[in-house]
């Protein structure tokens, strides 16, 4: 008798489980906010200014996400999630949407059940040493002490990297990036291996950053994105679009300067058009309104923007776009075509 | 026969003690160079200080303090070595409340003075259980004073008008309380002088009041709640004469449970339709920083004490159910880290309870934690029971007590006096482990200190955090660690 009880109270929450995951936009309409999971903390993709406004590159997602369903870009909860907790804050829909410089791999697609509605940066893993060291390539770093973040995928990419080519290492392992800093600038490794974008930044806040280097080897494919539950492909949808809308908005030239000028009124490009509402009725097929695109490139202007103003190269953490470069720079960024 | 004496037949003047051995000479050769060893211990030990003093002085008092960004501290320090104190100009606000609204998003007001009404609130609500040194009235000019500040944060002309009136009674209330010396006051009540009601009312009234200022809402849910108490009370108080005292307390606490179940919410909107008193409503995400931490921590240390009490004597009571019960709770518990509840909290219990509930996550971690407290405060009350000779349960029994009473009287007022130490230890030791809620994604004190590095701006900066931290956490717990001492001193009776 209990277990039958048990079990048809755990068919009740299925099915509930069910029929609110069916429906995210309408609980986020209905709720006027949206829940977005960020990091707790991490230099130029997502940090608290002294007001506690969220402010960054993944910040920058979910406030198009949010200005494109609700109309105000400023309509979100952050969510500060730490890397333990982040899959279960989405998958029992504490957050409606993952924008936490997250690796794209098959058993988290899979096996965790959720959706990578794409990818907004394209990261890998790389190497700090001093100057003085001499090193210009990490095949060079043999007997090397290396810090190295443990838990996480850097340490099993490093091991790898290192047996492939047949050369030793001597790991320290460290808790968090502060840590790793510390451990660095006092000689504890000879070099830092992280994520480029976080040894950029990392970088960029010693003393003297000239003093130390980069190396050229990225030794793993980091493409980071944000992603959301399984079984609501239409919320999906909403996010995978966002995000295009602000790559093609760079692609096409819409930028939050003139986007007021080229949405008054129809133009002589068909798909320029077509994002912004003026033509078709792209926004209706998502379940929005005309002008949703419109309003997430307002939100923060298209991909390009977004990225200059946090991580770009007139920032502090002066990343190059590389890999982040529209295709037609030879990057990877690419959008599937609005029509 | 000469009149010569050799006996003294006046005392001579009493002299000065020699310079070698009064003043600051005296006490240095009595306890600085009492030796060869100790002497060369305390020259050792003076230049370790100074050397310490010497690289921590310049380091500490560094003209950084307006700077807005670690390279605008490292331009002023100009290469030398020195903290950047600008981090903490710039947040230490946010430190200190979180995210709670500080009016600068648009629209929104400046809501700190609730959090700040709170704690001053709090001294108010434990001085009289802390402390019976101080003055029923001085407790009232105290309360009145923090009430004007609350009135004065309100703002506007009512507000201002209240600021004055309850200022002008904390005046009167103090005139009256220092014109008069306790001896005569205890006259004048001995002759039946009317007295101010007594402050523990507010006590009681003070677990009440702090929910609704920090969450905000209508304040008839949480008069509300309140009532569920009295109801229960007037319900066993009528019923126990009637139906025994057994029977009174469990319908008692069905009443209760029955009001707050059903009744609160029909309750609370009749009552907002009559009188709508609200504040603006904060979710528990806005809590961070020490604000958070103090939430956590007094709520864990107030609730854990009295659970722990009763867990205590359930393990020592010869009833076989409640005793297996409260082993049971100890031991599960006490065999768990804090962090595996937290992480129960923060995940495992969104995963079990039904999708788009909202269990609020400040709620299931005070919870955890409060749990986690009780039962090692349940181990500290049960040393004080078995370090109470077997005598005193008996006289209790001799005296025809009966088990609360017993417990009330005899028992608990000695046990507790004996595990002050071990209870205050655990006070401590809960208050620092708040700061793991930061790793279920809470942004405490160290939470936030990561997200404050991730600001471009201060990413780097990490003694000056920490260091800030680290003070303000000692102030609170050395104050608790100075009361538990205090509180032994005025308790010893005896076993001296």
């Amino acid at each position: 008798m209990k277990k039958t009880v048990f079990l048809g109270a755990l068919t009740v929450a299925g099915l509930a489980a069910g029929a609110s995951a069916a429906a995210t936009l309408d609980d986020v309409k209905a709720r006027g906010k949206l829940n977005c999971g960020v990091t707790t903390g991490l230099v130029g993709f997502a940090a608290p200014d002294a007001n506690g406004n969220w402010e960054g590159f993944d910040v920058g997602v979910c406030r198009a996400v949010a200005a494109a369903v609700l109309g105000d870009a400023n309509a979100v909860e952050f969510v500060p999630t730490t890397g333990k907790t982040r899959f279960t804050a989405l998958a029992s829909g504490e957050v409606d949407l993952l924008a936490r410089n997250t690796t794209w791999t098959l058993s988290r697609d899979v096996d965790l059940k959720f959706t990578f509605v794409g990818v907004n940066y394209y990261d890998g893993q790389g190497f700090m040493v001093n100057k003085d060291m001499g090193v210009s390539s990490a095949k060079e770093l043999d007997g090397a002490t290396v810090c190295i973040q443990t838990g996480t995928t850097t340490e099993l990419n490093l091991a790898d990297f290192f047996r492939a080519n047949n050369i030793s290492y001597e790991p320290v392992p460290i808790e968090t990036n502060a840590e790793g800093q510390q451990q660095y600038l006092a000689g504890a490794c000879d070099t830092y291996t992280t994520d480029a974008s976080g040894l950029a930044a990392t970088r960029a806040t010693f003393e003297d950053p000239s003093a130390h280097v980069v190396l050229p080897e990225i030794i793993s494919k980091e493409p980071l994105g944000p992603l959301v539950r399984h079984g609501d492909n239409e919320w999906g949808d909403i996010v995978r679009w966002t995000l295009n809308a602000l790559i093609s908005a760079e692609e096409l030239g819409i930028t939050s300067a003139n986007i007021g000028e080229l949405s008054a009124a129809p133009g002589d490009n068909p798909e320029i058009n077509r994002i912004l509402g003026t033509e078709g009725n792209l926004g209706e097929m998502l379940g929005l309104d005309a002008e949703w695109a419109k309003r997430a490139i307002m939100a923060g202007g298209n991909y390009g923007e977004v990225f200059a103003k946090n991580i770009g190269e007139e920032t502090p953490i002066a990343l190059a776009r590389g890999l982040n470069a529209q295709w037609q720079d030879g990057g990877l960024i690419y959008s599937p075509p609005f029509r | 026969m000469s009149d010569m004496s050799y006996v003294r037949s006046e005392m001579l003047p009493e002299r000065t003690p020699p310079a070698s051995s009064v003043g600051f000479v005296g006490w240095a050769r009595a306890n600085l160079f009492n030796g060869i060893v100790n002497s060369i211990l305390t020259i050792v030990s003076l230049v370790l200080i100074f050397l310490v003093l010497a690289a921590l002085l310049p380091w500490l008092f560094s003209p950084t303090w307006n700077s807005g960004s670690l390279n605008e501290c490292r331009d002023i320090l100009n290469g030398h070595e020195g903290a950047c104190w600008g981090v903490i100009n710039e947040r230490w606000e946010q430190l200190l409340y979180g995210f709670y609204p500080n009016g600068s998003e648009a629209g929104s007001i400046d809501q700190r003075w609730r959090p700040n009404l709170a704690f001053l609130l709090l001294f108010v609500a434990v001085i009289p259980v802390l402390f019976n040194m101080i003055s029923r009235r001085m407790n009232w000019v105290l309360l009145l004073v923090a009430l004007a500040y609350g009135a004065y944060a309100i703002g506007g002309t009512l507000g201002m008008i209240a600021v004055v009136v309850l200022l002008a009674a904390a005046v009167f209330v103090g005139y009256k309380a220092f014109s008069s010396d306790k001896a005569t006051r205890a006259a004048e009540i001995e002759a039946g002088a009317k007295r101010l009601p007594n402050p523990l009312i507010f006590t009681a009234i003070f677990p009440f009041l702090v929910p609704f200022l920090l969450w905000g809402g209508s304040i008839w849910v949480f008069v509300g709640a309140a009532l569920g108490f009295v109801l229960a009370g007037l319900a066993y108080r009528y019923l126990s004469t009637v139906v025994g005292s057994l029977a009174g307390m469990i319908i008692s606490v069905l009443v209760a449970i029955v009001w707050w179940l059903f009744m609160i919410g029909p309750f609370a909107s009749a009552m907002d339709a009559i009188l709508p008193i609200a504040l603006e409503q904060i979710e528990s995400r806005k809590f961070g920083g020490f604000m958070l931490s103090i939430t956590i921590g007094v709520v864990a240390i107030g609730i854990s004490l009295p659970i722990g009490i009763v867990l205590a004597l359930g393990r020592q009571s010869d009833l076989l159910i409640v005793k297996a019960l409260s082993v049971g709770f100890i031991e599960f518990i006490r065999g768990v880290p804090l962090i595996t509840l937290l992480f129960v909290a923060s995940t495992l219990l969104n995963i079990f309870l039904p999708p788009g509930t909202n269990f609020d996550i400040i709620l299931r971690v005070l919870i955890m934690v409060t749990l986690f407290a009780a039962a090692y405060m349940a181990e500290v009350v049960r040393g004080g029971l078995a370090a109470l000779p077997k005598g005193q349960y008996e006289a209790a029994d001799a005296l025809g007590l009966d088990y609360w009473k017993a417990q009330r009287l005899i028992i608990m007022p000695q046990a507790l006096k004996i595990s002050i130490p071990g209870i205050v230890s655990t006070f401590i030791g809960v208050f620092k482990d708040t700061v793991l809620v930061s790793i279920i994604g809470l942004l405490d004190p160290l939470g936030l200190s990561n997200a404050i590095r991730a600001d471009q701006a201060w990413n780097g900066v990490v003694w000056e955090l920490y260091g800030f931290i680290a003070f303000m956490f000692f102030v609170f717990c050395f104050s608790m660690s100075r009361y538990s001492m205090y509180l032994e001193r005025r308790l010893r009776t005896g076993h001296k």
